[in-house]
């Protein structure tokens, strides 16, 4: 199974297995790591499960569907390198990705 | 004071076809949402989206799903009271009691919570100095545009609230449109407009900035706003204007001694009822063990949320269960005049 490093904002890491064909949302709210709302569930209306992945990682990353970039506009402190982690299907390709949460969702 | 049978909390699809479950038994109700309009996540979020996945309804925008929901329970003549936000809940003897935070106040035997994530409230900037101008020289929204006149407002974000009060204000005030990427999400015919006024410098705009700080101790001097590649610029400004979209916010539902789970209030699966007696929870606000949340999920909470209400409000009288296609009772709550 792919592992998943979740970093939150206090630096507090959670490597964990996250099977494929789930977000990286549901892997993090599945196993209660801290920092992620997805106050909608997974349908892209909101920005609460914004991450920022690293620079390496983002160009390997599935590329952002529309609205997605709309979407993040809305959330907090967004970045060059923010994406949402309800969009980022697990796969064996994504093995190994860190993601780090903003301070906040809301 | 208002006095009737059931308040819902939030004006959503589950708490609009709850209004319908409520009136088919002979239940009233009112109902408050925080909104300006009717309708919740599917008129705030995806209006124009379509849904695929309503019961017998192949396909349906969350506008049309909404307005088919209004329609549905127009018979019931319910009253809404929108804008406005529940604050406080406390037991009254046999019965709630409800305030709002406008300082309406509402008396029911029972009280269904169909809250969904909370209450829309603006996304605000996340630069601290910003909450001490907040409402006198930066908003969220505009209630009188008449002070920005002769002066220089900056307005954030990239969508068609920052584009049309850009537009609009550019004809009495000096201008300065800032977002974070060089793409405007809102509609074609604004974001030409806006290249048209750039041209002719009555907007000035400045994209891949975000606000970095502030200057002004009493008043707002100036903003620092900060390139994608760090470099910070100087402006001068009267106001700043913030549209980043809604956020939900859980808000007074925390405090109203249900026991929340992760932002989610932990429900039976026979009524929806929480730990409170008389207060129920239905749609995405609610959990249990298997909970998804679909609408279609929400309709089934609230038709026997209704039901759960009615020993409350009527503790007297016995239910009896009927379908619409048969019962004259029912029909004549509808509104429907039969000629057998």
């Amino acid at each position: 199974m792919p592992k998943i490093t979740y970093i939150e904002h206090n630096g507090k890491s959670h490597t964990i297995d996250v099977s494929n064909g789930l977000s990286v949302m549901e892997g993090a709210v599945q196993n209660n790591i801290p920092g992620i709302d997805a106050d909608c569930g997974g349908s892209m209306a909101c920005a609460t499960c914004h991450v920022y992945v690293k620079e390496e990682w983002f160009d390997k990353l599935p590329k952002k569907e529309d609205g997605e970039e709309d979407m993040i506009d809305m959330a907090y402190k967004p970045k060059k390198y923010s994406r949402l982690s309800c969009q980022l299907t697990v796969s064996d390709e994504l093995n190994g990705l860190i993601v780090n949460m903003p301070e906040k969702q809301t | 004071m208002i006095k009737t049978d059931v308040l819902i909390i939030g004006a959503g699809p589950t708490g609009l076809f709850c209004v319908h479950q409520l009136g088919i038994i002979g239940l009233k109700c009112e109902v408050v949402d925080n909104l300006d309009k009717i309708g919740g996540q599917c008129i705030e979020l995806y209006p124009d989206k379509p849904i695929y996945d309503i019961p017998a309804i192949p396909e349906s925008t969350g506008e049309e799903l909404t307005n088919n929901l209004i329609k549905q329970i127009k018979p019931f003549k319910t009253n809404f009271h929108l804008n406005e936000r529940v604050e406080e809940v406390k037991k009254e003897k046999n019965n709630w009691s409800v305030k709002t935070n406008k300082g309406k106040e509402f008396n029911v035997a029972s009280i269904i919570i169909a809250g969904g994530v909370g209450s829309f409230e603006p996304r605000k900037f996340s630069v601290k100095e910003c909450q001490k101008f907040e409402e006198k020289e930066i908003f969220y929204s505009i209630k009188d545009k008449n002070i920005f006149r002769n002066k220089t407002v900056s307005i954030f974000g990239g969508g068609d609230s920052a584009l049309d009060w850009a537009i609009e204000l550019s004809e009495n005030s000096k201008v300065h449109l800032i977002h974070r990427r060089d793409e405007f999400r809102g509609a074609q015919s604004s974001v030409e407009k806006l290249n048209e006024l750039s041209k002719k410098n009555k907007i000035q705009i400045f994209t891949k900035y975000q606000l970095s700080s502030i200057d002004g101790d009493k008043n707002i001097q100036s903003i620092n706003i900060k390139h994608d590649d760090g470099a910070i610029k100087k402006v001068q400004t009267n106001y700043v204007l913030g549209f980043f979209g809604l956020i939900m916010q859980l808000g007074p539902i925390a405090n109203w001694g249900l026991n929340l789970d992760k932002k989610h209030i932990p429900v039976n699966t026979e009524n929806f009822e929480t730990k409170q007696k008389g207060i129920f929870a239905i749609g995405d606000i609610c959990t249990y063990p298997g909970k998804l949340k679909l609408i279609l999920s929400g309709f089934h909470e609230g038709a026997l949320a209704a039901r759960g209400c009615f020993k409350y409000v009527r503790p007297d009288e016995k239910l009896r269960f009927e379908f619409t296609t048969t019962s004259k009772n029912v029909q004549s709550r509808l509104g429907i005049k039969k000629n057998d």
